[in-house]
């Protein structure tokens, strides 16, 4: 495994959807490539920040809306 | 109706969630908040039809995102698709490694995206094309898999994967942009060409 494959899988490896065999083996490139483990790291962090800004609270005047719409209120 | 009591208990928790999606779809409050209402009225109407042990919140999300096509993109064109092929391949990490990093402890890459305020970020993800925006939503927001999101969006999942790639992508390309504009990083790294 090389970088430039590992980093092909970059999001495969990071959603989750993989096969443990070849998980593992993007694994071992990590354990042996700071460059590349900072790189996924990176993508991580980007994931975080994107979820963290598109965080919302549904307003009340919402809930009410829709309490009323079924009925609930 | 003795459905009515369940079906709160069942989807009233995804509120928040399905606004702030919807937030970022419509790209304004008021509309959001109508589309959220409507889901939930649609939702309501087929919960008679919704099979128990089926995925609830996914169900909920394809309900959103139907009603956001139906209602709101009604009069679009679907301009979406062909805009990004340039953009295939754009690592933001990639991009911003090399540069010295401000604070000894700190990746210059963490320092970078840290410095941009979460309000241009907001505005980069809804920049995205609508079909790449919704994809990266999903996963990276409400963390669906891509068979989910599939399923959410009607597409097959080799769809969904190209989405999400070129929508992350594209979001790097512009988070980019933005540390640009903003001198975060030096403008004599402009990236050359495409």
């Amino acid at each position: 495994m090389d970088c430039d494959h590992a980093y092909l899988r970059v999001y495969h490896y990071l959603d989750g959807e993989m096969t443990v065999w070849k998980r593992r083996a993007i694994k071992r490139h990590l354990d042996d490539c700071p460059p590349c483990a900072q790189g996924f790291d990176f993508e991580i962090e980007i994931r975080r920040v994107v979820a963290v800004c598109c965080t919302e609270e549904a307003p009340a005047a919402l809930r009410h809306r829709i309490g009323q719409a079924l009925g609930l209120e | 109706m003795a459905d009515q009591a369940e079906f709160a208990d069942l989807a009233m928790p995804f509120m928040s969630g399905l606004y702030a999606a919807a937030l970022r779809m419509t790209r304004n409050p008021a509309d959001a908040e109508d589309l959220v209402q409507e889901t939930y009225l649609r939702a309501f109407r087929g919960f008679g039809g919704f099979r128990e042990g089926t995925n609830l919140k996914a169900w909920l999300y394809k309900i959103l995102t139907n009603t956001y096509i139906n209602i709101y993109r009604a009069k679009k064109r679907r301009p979406d698709e062909q805009t990004l092929d340039e953009l295939e391949d754009f690592s933001l990490y990639r991009r911003i490694g090399g540069l010295e990093a401000v604070a000894a402890d700190r990746s210059p890459e963490t320092e970078v995206l840290e410095s941009i305020p979460e309000e241009s970020i907001k505005q980069a993800i809804e920049d995205l094309p609508e079909q790449f925006r919704m994809a990266v939503l999903l996963a990276d927001v409400e963390g669906f898999s891509y068979k989910e999101i599939a399923e959410i969006m009607d597409v097959p999942i080799g769809t969904v994967m190209s989405r999400l790639h070129r929508g992350r992508k594209q979001l790097q390309r512009r988070l980019w942009d933005l540390a640009l504009e903003r001198g975060l990083v030096p403008s004599g790294s402009v990236p050359a060409g495409k």
